[in-house]
């Protein structure tokens, strides 16, 4: 603790920060540039100046970088000085000298840091009237834009990009005046985090290309608190929209989760939203196979008939849909003819995952948290495809090492440039086995390549390394001995192990032996901790609802006890090879899909298509991959007779005699509650639909919102009456309370007075900055501790021969980012890959097609040689363009 | 793609023995590959980068950065013409008029027979007995404009 004085008023502070740092978690406005909360400092910019005085007789003082300036004990300052002022409003003249007048054309405008701190400095009058540089800008791929005019050269893109991100395409090129940032060539940046640059930059150098092919400014955006629903993390998010249309993603804070950055996918997967192939009516297949559209009305008789007529329903959920969607289904078909919707293998895979988290209750780790641990082991899961975030945040975690160099050096741990410096190559821990080789492989010492049965082997014998009362498997050679014995060490002696692992490679063994080895380490470390990573954005919350997996449903159509198959936001060929879904839809009498994307299901398979909103159309509940309940919250009212998920489901309950009643989410989630005490947390991950405060609803778009009435003056040129939202305590324009006691899960975008920035709004409504979010970060923890804690077996199933293995990548593998525009374009051919020695012996010179039958489903595609592989492996991939619907790891037998 | 000689890839793998981090070699690759061409096309740095185990971007980062890396062709022999305080009091603004005059090329600029680059120069160390210049490797100082006609002619 430190006693300080700003501008005459006094505060006890943490001294471990820096002046700045502290200024703005008390509120002043100080400008900055080249400073960010998870960057730090390196006082490159020279515009966080103020006057620090010595002792309580110095009166002349000394100019200094705030955030450069540790806050010891006396320290007095002021910001509001003639002199450091004067100064800053310097500074920003010189950065300005080569900025262009263009903010009227420019997308960063009203959201610029750069306009902000012009404004903040007082200077708003341009001297200079020389010539500015100008540079020529590059094409980088289909998410970010590149304006280098615009650059102050305040360094924080490459700050981000290869500091943090650790990113190898992007540098500061050139020198002294012309300095570019940029890459060698055109070409879309390589690292799975660029997006973030987008926030990253203070001005408009890097912008959202996705924005840009239909923009519109900051104030004029309809937003509304997200969930990402691209992977099972639970990013928050804050989608922007306008008259109807999904503008962008932009990354919305939470101090345990995502922060202040996101993965590319999540950023630029939502285009999806605005397909025009979206199911945007009901619709019934007619004789000819073809989906005929239907009004409400029409739709209502239709499904009378098709209800009265039924022999038995059997509902398939989903684990991309809400809870709410899910329970409705539920309701609809009743508690035993629900299934999750999810594949056996990804069930058993997730209830090994949840069971894991039941045991660790306590020593769950957030996806914040997995950045403070100093040494992890990563069993099985290829993070950067299947969970992307959270390799961001290994890549943090590997710098706890740099941090403890630091503090041994009394090198304060803000001093971004020393850390790098004395850190350099001394990486805390990072063991990772994988099928083949990962993009996190640069951070990771000696990496494993090792099938499924393999991975699982490794981890419960690092677990008997580790407590010898842990089941072992079965008598390891040398090397695997030396190597099992020198992780377990190093997990033993860490002060915060971390281990990660989840259900991707569908092999519960995998996860049961995390499971044992985290046993064996908390047993000695009350700080280890476990991060489980699940499919899709909701599957821990299917696993929460005790529901028979989609082969019961699939079952059931076969055997006759139903006729009608019911699917909420589902693609039954995701969840089963296509023979197999084929037999049973055409043994189906109805299959009725209520879905937002033109999947093959709803293409193929259904015979009646109810348009359910996708996440920016509906609100609800996902249960991330730490167990907690999020609530996400409609962005637009769409220009078509669509509907909620769950208010489907509830319509065809009324259709059938059963209405559910409930007319908002507080009815539909009391319901789930009551029936699921174990989700009872989910009433508390956001206030209820009638909360106000100071009898205000919350606004979902900014006071300067405009052209209210214009926007539809050619329908009618009366203003529209906003829609008052009856689910949520949010309005539907910029009216309400906005700011201070604001319930954080509420939050629809950042802005507060001189703050237009996301990521510097956000500093307001947090407890410091970079911290927590004022009123505790959104969501309820809903993992209650289980009563198993005994060792699970080692059983591992062997597999000899060729074995298929699943190939997940980011852009592609996730099947509704996949049908967004952006990603589409960065999505890799599907290819087969086995190593060298795989090739040689199927015969088969790489780039020609491999032929292999899994499932009884024939893929042919071309082979790539991937010398990281095991022997007799072959990599499949699966996602939109490869393959989906198989069981894998499966054995195989190439031809 | 091109692929770099021999004997470039060789003298390159040295270097990247001496330093803990092979990365560390990226300037003294972009000095050999200048050597060996004159200059650093994109294709001989990418080529240059693969041998050196950095991205295009990193080694870019570096070309770009030092100014005597050549990004673009320059002539046979490259003239650098010392602008720092002490040549300018002794006369520099005359040799550099006469040097633009005689090779008819500005700063930055590469005779049109390819035989001489004009480039200026933050001192070379030579203050004590300027205007002094660089042409290629061979120092030349005391200059006037009579004394750099007979500099140039020694360089065909």
């Amino acid at each position: 603790m430190a006693h300080i004085t700003i501008d005459g008023r006094e505060y006890d502070v943490d001294d471990t920060e820096n002046l700045l740092a502290v200024a703005l978690s008390k509120g002043f406005d100080l400008p900055y540039f080249c400073w960010h909360p998870e960057l730090h400092s390196v006082g490159a910019c020279r515009q966080c100046a103020v006057k620090s005085y010595r002792n309580d007789e110095d009166e002349k003082g000394m100019v200094v970088m705030a955030c450069m300036t540790p806050c010891s004990d006396g320290g007095r300052f002021e910001i509001d000085d003639e002199e450091a002022a004067e100064m800053r409003a310097q500074v920003i003249e010189w950065l300005m000298t080569n900025h262009p007048h263009d903010c009227p054309v420019c997308e960063e405008g009203g959201e610029c840091h750069l306009q902000d701190m012009t404004l903040m400095t007082g200077h708003t009058q341009r001297r200079y009237r020389g010539a500015k540089r100008t540079h020529t800008n590059q094409d980088l791929g289909p998410f970010i834009n590149h304006e280098m005019n615009r650059c102050i050269a305040c360094y924080r893109c490459v700050r981000y990009y290869r500091d943090y991100a650790d990113g190898d395409d992007l540098r500061a090129l050139g020198s002294h005046n012309n300095v570019y940032f940029g890459r060698e060539r055109d070409g879309a940046f390589d690292n799975e985090f660029s997006g973030n640059l987008v926030e990253v930059c203070p001005t408009g150098v890097f912008t959202d290309k996705t924005l840009g092919a239909h923009y519109n400014r900051k104030w004029d955006m309809q937003n509304a608190p997200g969930i990402c629903t691209h992977c099972s993390l639970g990013c928050n998010t804050s989608p922007g929209s306008r008259q109807g249309v999904l503008k962008r993603i932009q990354n919305r804070f939470h101090g345990e989760i995502n922060h202040y950055f996101l993965c590319d996918r999540g950023r630029f997967g939502a285009g999806f939203v605005n397909r025009d192939d979206r199911p945007r009516q009901p619709l019934v297949r007619n004789a000819d196979g073809v989906l005929e559209p239907r009004d409400m009305d029409a739709m209502r008789a239709t499904m009378e008939e098709v209800l009265a007529a039924t022999t038995g329903m059997i509902g398939v959920g989903s684990p991309r849909a809400s809870l709410e969607d899910n329970y409705a289904l539920r309701n609809l078909v009743g508690a035993d003819f629900f299934t999750t919707g999810m594949s056996a293998h990804d069930q058993a895979a997730s209830l090994a995952g949840k069971a894991a988290l039941e045991a660790h209750a306590e020593r769950i780790a957030t996806l914040r948290e997995v950045e403070s641990c100093d040494a992890v082991l990563v069993l099985g899961e290829d993070v950067t495809q299947t969970a992307p975030r959270v390799a961001l945040s290994l890549r943090q975690a590997r710098r706890n090492r740099h941090l403890e160099l630091a503090a041994q050096n009394k090198i304060p741990k803000w001093h971004a440039r020393a850390v790098r410096d004395i850190g350099q190559y001394n990486n805390s821990p990072i063991f990772s086995a994988t099928t083949q080789a990962t993009r996190l492989d640069d951070i990771v010492i000696e990496p494993q390549r090792l099938r499924p049965d393999g991975i699982a082997e490794l981890g419960f014998a690092i677990a008997h390394a580790l407590d010898n009362t842990a089941p072992a498997v079965k008598q390891l050679d040398d090397d695997t001995q030396a190597l099992v014995d020198s992780i377990a060490a190093t997990l033993k002696g860490a002060k915060k192990p971390l281990i990660v692992a989840g259900t991707s490679l569908g092999d519960p063994a995998i996860v049961h032996a995390a499971n044992n080895a985290m046993k064996a380490l908390a047993a000695a470390n009350a700080e280890a901790r476990l991060f489980v990573t699940f499919a899709e954005a909701n599957s821990l919350g299917l696993a929460m609802m005790d529901a028979p997996d989609i082969e019961q449903a699939f079952t059931a159509i076969e055997n006759g006890t139903a006729d009608t198959l019911v699917v909420m936001q589902n693609c039954l060929y995701e969840r089963a090879p296509k023979a197999r879904v084929d037999a049973v839809v055409k043994k189906a009498k109805n299959v009725i899909v209520m879905d937002h994307s033109l999947n093959r299901t709803v293409g193929e398979a259904a015979t009646h298509v109810l348009p359910a909103g996708s996440f920016a159309e509906a609100d609800g509940t996902l249960v991330n991959n730490e167990g907690r309940a999020q609530r996400f919250f409609q962005v637009f009212i769409p220009d078509a007779p669509m509907q909620e998920g769950w208010r489907w489901a509830a319509d065809l309950a009324d259709v059938a005699g059963r209405d559910p009643e409930w007319a908002g989410m507080d009815d539909i989630i009391d319901a789930i509650v009551a029936d699921y005490p174990a989700l009872a947390g989910i009433k508390d991950a956001a206030p209820s639909q009638s909360f106000r405060k100071f009898g205000m609803r919350f606004p979902r778009s900014p006071h300067r919102y405009a052209a209210r009435t214009a926007l539809y003056a050619n329908v009618n040129v009366r203003e529209r009456r906003p829609t008052v939202d009856a689910d949520s305590p949010l309005s539907y324009s910029m009216e309400g309370y906005y700011g201070e006691g604001q319930p954080p899960s509420t939050l629809a975008f950042a802005w507060s007075p001189g703050w237009d920035s996301n990521q510097a709004a956000i500093t307001r409504f947090q407890d410091e900055v970079g911290g927590h979010l004022k009123g505790g970060d959104p969501g309820t923890r809903l993992i209650t501790p289980g009563t198993d804690t005994a060792f699970a077996p080692a059983d591992v199933t062997r597999v000899d021969g060729w074995q298929a293995v699943p190939m997940y990548h980011i852009f592609g593998s996730e099947s509704q980012s996949a049908r967004a525009e952006a990603i589409a374009e960065r999505m890799p051919e599907p290819v087969f890959r086995v190593n060298a020695e795989g090739a040689k012996t199927l015969g088969i010179t790489p780039g020609n097609d491999l032929s292999l039958t899994i499932d009884g489903e024939t893929h042919a595609f071309p082979l790539d040689v991937d010398p990281s592989l095991p022997d007799q492996t072959i990599a499949v991939p699966v996602g939109m363009h490869g393959v989906c619907g198989v069981r894998l790891p499966v054995g195989v037998e190439p031809k | 793609m091109i692929e770099l000689s021999q004997t470039e890839i060789e003298h390159i793998q040295h270097e990247m023995t001496l330093y803990e981090d092979p990365g560390a070699a990226t300037i003294e690759a972009l000095k050999i590959v200048q050597e060996h061409r004159g200059w650093v096309s994109d294709e001989a740095m990418e080529a240059a980068a693969k041998v050196v185990g950095v991205t295009p971007t990193q080694m870019e980062a570096v070309a770009t950065f030092y100014n005597l890396i050549f990004r673009q062709p320059v002539g046979r022999h490259v003239i650098m013409l010392c602008d720092s305080i002490s040549c300018y009091l002794v006369g520099y603004e005359q040799v550099r008029d006469h040097l633009k005059t005689t090779l008819g090329i500005d700063f930055g600029g590469t005779t049109e027979d390819g035989r001489f680059t004009l480039l200026p120069i933050c001192c070379l160390g030579d203050c004590d007995r300027g205007p002094a210049m660089r042409v290629g490797e061979v120092y030349h100082d005391q200059l006037t404009p009579e004394r750099v006609d007979a500099i140039l002619a020694e360089y065909p």
